[in-house]
């Protein structure tokens, strides 16, 4: 285990949301945040039930790579070992809250299988050994990525929204256009950079 | 099979249904490496081993996973491949192999695979699936490397390392930064989908 870097753990939490958030600057989990943007309540439930996964797994995952995988030599099999954590943790949560928490269950149900295969989740896990975070700023790295990626998520919906009615050229209806907005979501973001420095 | 099984297979793949332009699959890593041509050249060949050998591995097993743990199954073939074609990379280029960092692992969550499982894999014969599998990941690198170009030529005025900024134009600063991923990307699917659009109404021939 390489010494964790000296970043205070809520420097690390405030620049996963806003300089180094995970949709705008790492670009991961894109094809669920392209796909279902359209509708704003939609896309708030699925940030939630992102940000509830996310944290999960990453704590998960670094136990287990840090208390398992080093310990026996086993580095190389992290992908597929961070896939099984993530795809059995999703199934557990999805029980768990389907038999005590019926309400959210029923807002989040359907995005959970969603979530197994959206890249963010991996992609954080593999940042956080990558950059050898301690325990403590893993945590904060995995709340604060989950809030960016849900913020993020949340505004692009918001604003597909309200353009809805706009009349746009036919080829650039759909993808095309919400790429354009990212774009221009991921610009007023980067006027965020200088403020934290991670990595 | 037929030659005009593999021709139709061949333009299907990379024109008619374009994994990243068509469908808007594999996006993360499309956006993340192609500040530079030389990584997406990389990625570009990663993501056409990993597809096509889990494409005709999960063909080839395609009559023993029991349907209802398919997907995990599937993931399970995918990151073998992966995990793979990592440590080659990590031992022949060490250089890129860091600089891809995390992504090459996330081909792993790469739509395009997962997509080529279920749509086509599962029900086709391996040497099929095999070359459907090689297809929709050159149509994945050939944007890649579209776009990559595009970046790295305004971005740092170079082409795969090599300085070829001969009237010393200023750098866009804007092109190795995230949004202009974004922008390219989104400009590339415009221009595809008039073309597509003026084809259908011309009534020309498709492809």
């Amino acid at each position: 285990m390489g010494s964790a870097p000296a970043i205070s753990p809520f420097v690390i939490f405030l620049a996963s949301i806003f300089t180094s958030n995970m949709v705008l600057s790492n670009f991961l989990g894109m094809c669920s945040f392209i796909s279902v943007s359209s509708e704003y309540k939609t896309a708030t439930g699925l940030g939630k039930a992102v940000l509830l996964v996310m944290v999960f797994t990453t704590v998960i995952n670094w136990l287990l790579y840090h208390y398992v995988m080093v310990p026996l030599g086993l580095d190389y099999l992290r992908y597929l070992l961070f896939i099984i954590v993530i795809a059995a943790t999703v199934q557990i949560i999805e029980m768990f809250l389907d038999r005590y928490l019926t309400d959210l269950h029923m807002k989040l149900g359907i995005f959970l299988p969603l979530i197994t295969v959206n890249c963010a989740i991996l992609g954080i896990s593999l940042f956080m050994i990558i950059r050898s975070y301690s325990f403590l700023q893993t945590v904060l790295f995995g709340i604060g990525s989950g809030l960016g990626w849900w913020l993020a998520i949340a505004a692009l919906a918001a604003i597909r929204e309200k353009m809805a009615g706009n009349e746009l050229p036919p080829g650039l209806a759909g993808p095309a256009i919400t790429f354009i907005i990212t774009g221009i979501m991921a610009l007023a973001f980067v006027g965020f950079s200088g403020i934290f420095m991670v990595m | 099979m037929k030659k005009g099984a593999v021709k139709a297979l061949f333009i299907r793949n990379i024109w008619d249904e374009n994994q990243v332009l068509r469908q808007i699959l594999g996006i993360c890593s499309l956006l993340a490496v192609t500040n530079q041509l030389t990584n997406s050249l990389v990625m570009g060949i990663g993501l056409i081993f990993a597809v096509a050998l889990s494409s005709l591995t999960i063909s080839a097993l395609r009559n023993y996973i029991p349907h209802r743990v398919r997907m995990i199954a599937q993931t399970l073939i995918i990151a073998a491949w992966v995990i793979l074609f990592d440590i080659i990379l990590k031992a022949v280029l060490p250089d890129i192999s860091r600089a891809l960092g995390p992504y090459v692992g996330l081909i792993i969550t790469n739509c395009i695979i997962m997509g080529r499982a279920e749509a086509f894999a599962q029900m086709n014969p391996p040497l099929e699936s095999l070359l459907d599998g090689v297809f929709a990941g050159l149509g994945y690198t050939i944007v890649l490397v579209i776009i990559a170009f595009v970046r790295e030529l305004l971005g740092f005025g170079t082409i795969l390392g090599v300085d070829v900024n001969f009237i010393g134009f200023e750098t866009w600063t804007i092109m190795v930064m995230p949004p202009a991923a974004f922008f390219l990307v989104g400009v590339m699917i415009w221009i595809v989908n008039n073309v597509v659009a003026r084809k259908q109404a011309g009534g020309g021939k498709r492809g």
